[in-house]
């Protein structure tokens, strides 16, 4: 694991709306098969941080480099091509309501990708297979429940070959008993080495996947390690206690 | 069977306005819609200037009588020594005013879509065109759908008023048998059987779009 | 340009008393459609199969027909044909009222059939009639609901009755064309006459806003803005 190269790297991200600052310098680095899992209070920043990775949301400053190369977040076609490669699972999912679940998967392949029909189908059917929703290609996004809906998301965004998963809240926005679906999804990505930040609530994926854990407060990292540095019997670390408070309201649960 | 006088003159009149009217309809309604699209679009993505303008435009054609309208553009601008014909200023009074009710629809359709839709297909590295061209038309063409069609059947029931500035279609050429005849009623009735036809051709139409246009969550859910 | 100015101020006065008489016809008009376009809605929702067939023609026919065609046969067809003697201001009224009976019944059907089914349950489960429930249940709930729809209807009412001048109701279109017949400042007068048709709409929708927010019900969402 020490030897393997770095993908992305992020160097001092600023942002504010308006008077609110959100962000203020926020740097991480990510190396292939990494998976760093950001927690904290909510309004700490870290769906902002993982917008501003993806550039769904434009820095006010700092750098976004992959593989070495720093992107230039003034010109479109590299922004069109870092998103290519970063892929984004959003807490609402964000499938487009007007199309099947087949075909939510296929449009950015056909579109983005200049793939044929036929070829973006074959590939669309494959990764839908792979979350466990081979029967439900021809459902609408109103057809289907929220463990599904996201489930979808995540064969729509694989089907990219992103190098770079960001997955934000995947799970707070599900029923309590969709959740586990979900999370059987992530854990698989897990084992195959996929390169991921997630921000979460959920105990299970912190203490269960983290290599290490970013605990975000503010607009900056407050805290960073492995898990059992922050979470380990007996450590007083802030993470600790939040994540004892989580526990406490049961949100963590599964 | 022989038809009376009084019938061999009404129904060849009635057919001769039916087609008067469909020829103010149609060129309306396509109008109606191209304004309605484009006030719509800019008054809910366009600079902030232009935005207040459209806005003031619907809020105009919307807050007035549509035989105002009309007044106005047969009447009305000669003063300024511009002339229409009864066609066009009928035509063109349709046109704007339908068009400022179709941009309410466009743009209720526009606002319904929800941010994530944009971010989601930004996510995967669409550009802003392919988004807007694969992502936001399609969902905001099936959400303005009902209110725009129905929007069309309410001109084809105003089309009765180019009959006020002289344009003779259906109800006008009713009006002329009738006041020869000095039989109201059953002309009246007549026309009024040949507007429920051609509106419920519209609404039958509509339904055959909407239910080829169905995708599961969007749309209306009325019967 | 001073001529019109001139026969704008001149005519003020009398274009402004056509708006009462406007006024005039869309509130009789309003208040008649309310009455028998709450009974359509409950017959169609409620009554027997024939009763619902003959409701729901009146209601294609109504909405299918345009308001100037159904003023021509009204009043100068039926009227005559039935020997009967009507004002035209009560004749726009009612044939105003007719139509937007046949639209505000859709808007009342959709308000009760939206209301959950618990609401008629629990009303019957207190030993309610049907009726009792109906007017004291869900009525009250329904017509709160309507009243954004209702606004609605009335810009639309506002709009169609300047049609009245064409049976020569003395309201403000008939009044504007009049003097402009006389004037020749037809421009003027006719942007004077949207005017004051544009201030009537504003305020009805105005105080029917008022109405929503003083007769609103803590907690209770009829647009759906909650999350």
């Amino acid at each position: 694991m020490t030897a393997a190269k770095t993908i992305l790297e992020v160097e001092g991200l600023h942002k504010s709306f308006g008077d609110n600052t959100i962000l203020k310098g926020v740097s991480l680095t990510l190396k292939e098969g990494e998976i760093k899992v950001l927690i904290g209070p909510s309004g700490g920043g870290k769906s902002t941080l993982l917008q501003c990775i993806n550039c769904l949301v434009t820095p006010e400053s700092g750098t976004i480099s992959l593989h070495g190369n720093t992107v230039n977040l003034e010109n479109k076609k590299e922004l069109y091509q870092l998103r290519q490669r970063v892929g984004m699972i959003f807490q609402e999912f964000n499938l487009f309501d007007h199309l099947t679940a087949l075909e939510n998967v296929t449009i950015a392949l056909r579109k983005v990708k200049n793939f044929s029909k036929v070829s973006a189908e074959k590939r669309a059917r494959l990764e839908l297979e792979q979350v466990g929703l081979g029967d439900k290609t021809d459902l609408y996004p109103a057809q289907l429940s929220g463990g599904q809906k996201q489930r979808v998301a995540i064969a729509r965004t694989l089907a990219m070959d992103p190098e770079v998963l960001l997955l934000d809240e995947p799970t707070s926005a599900l029923d309590p008993e969709l959740v586990g679906e979900v999370i059987a999804v992530i854990k698989a990505l897990a084992a195959k080495g996929m390169t991921m930040i997630m921000a979460t609530h959920q105990i299970s994926l912190i203490s269960g996947l983290a290599q290490n854990v970013l605990f975000m407060e503010n607009g900056v990292i407050a805290e960073q390690g492995s898990p059992k540095e922050l979470l380990g019997a007996g450590k007083q670390t802030r993470t600790q206690g939040f994540c004892d408070r989580l526990s406490d309201l049961g949100e963590g649960g599964s | 069977m022989e038809l009376s006088q009084f019938y061999q003159d009404l129904l060849p009149a009635l057919n001769k306005g039916v087609i008067m009217s469909i020829a103010l309809i149609i060129p309306s309604a396509l109008g109606g819609v191209c304004i309605g699209i484009a006030a719509g679009s800019l008054r809910t993505y366009g600079p902030k200037f232009i935005r207040k303008l459209c806005d003031g435009y619907a809020a105009v054609f919307r807050g007035t009588p549509l035989v105002i309208q009309l007044f106005v553009l047969y009447y009305g601008l000669p003063n300024l020594g511009i002339y229409f014909s009864p066609y066009g200023a009928a035509v063109t009074g349709f046109m704007l005013c339908s068009g400022a009710y179709q941009s309410e629809y466009v743009r209720g359709a526009l606002l319904s879509i929800k941010r994530g839709q944009y971010w989601g297909a930004q996510a995967l590295g669409f550009s802003s065109f392919q988004t807007v061209f694969w992502i936001i038309i399609p969902q905001a063409m099936r959400r303005a759908l009902h209110g725009c069609g129905n929007e069309i059947i309410y001109l084809i029931k105003y089309s009765s008023l180019a009959y006020i500035v002289t344009c003779m279609e259906l109800t006008g050429e009713g009006n002329t048998i009738a006041t020869e005849y000095f039989r109201f009623t059953e002309v009246f009735m007549m026309v009024g059987l040949y507007y429920l036809v051609l509106v419920s051709c519209a609404m039958l139409i509509l339904k055959k779009v909407e239910q080829w246009l169905h995708v599961p969550g969007f749309g209306h859910q009325e019967s | 340009m001073y001529a019109s100015f001139a026969v704008i101020i001149d005519s003020f006065p009398y274009l402004i008393q056509g708006a009462f008489i406007t006024a005039g016809i869309v509130v009789c008009a309003m208040l008649f459609g309310l009455v028998l376009g709450v009974c359509i809605a409950i017959g169609i929702i409620y009554g027997p199969r024939p009763l619902r067939y003959l409701l729901n023609l009146y209601l294609w026919i109504f909405r299918g027909v345009p308001v100037l065609v159904l003023l021509f046969l009204f009043y100068f067809g039926l009227l005559t044909y039935l020997g009967l003697n009507l004002s035209a201001f009560a004749s726009v009224a009612i044939v105003l009222g007719l139509t937007t009976a046949a639209y505000q019944a859709n808007i009342f059907k959709g308000a009760i059939l939206s209301l959950p089914r618990g609401q008629f349950l629990a009303a019957s489960s207190l030993g309610m009639s049907d009726i009792q429930a109906i007017k004291s249940i869900l009525l009250p709930q329904a017509l709160r609901m309507s009243i954004p729809a209702w606004s609605n209807e009335y810009s639309i009412i506002l709009k169609d009755s300047a049609l009245a001048f064409v049976i020569g109701a003395p309201e403000i279109m008939a009044r504007t064309q009049f003097i402009a017949s006389r004037t020749y400042q037809h421009l003027p007068l006719y942007i004077t006459a949207g005017i004051i048709y544009f201030v009537l709409t504003w305020l009805g929708v105005r105080l029917l806003l008022q109405l929503e927010k003083s007769v609103r019900i803590p907690g209770y969402s009829d647009h759906g803005t909650n999350p």
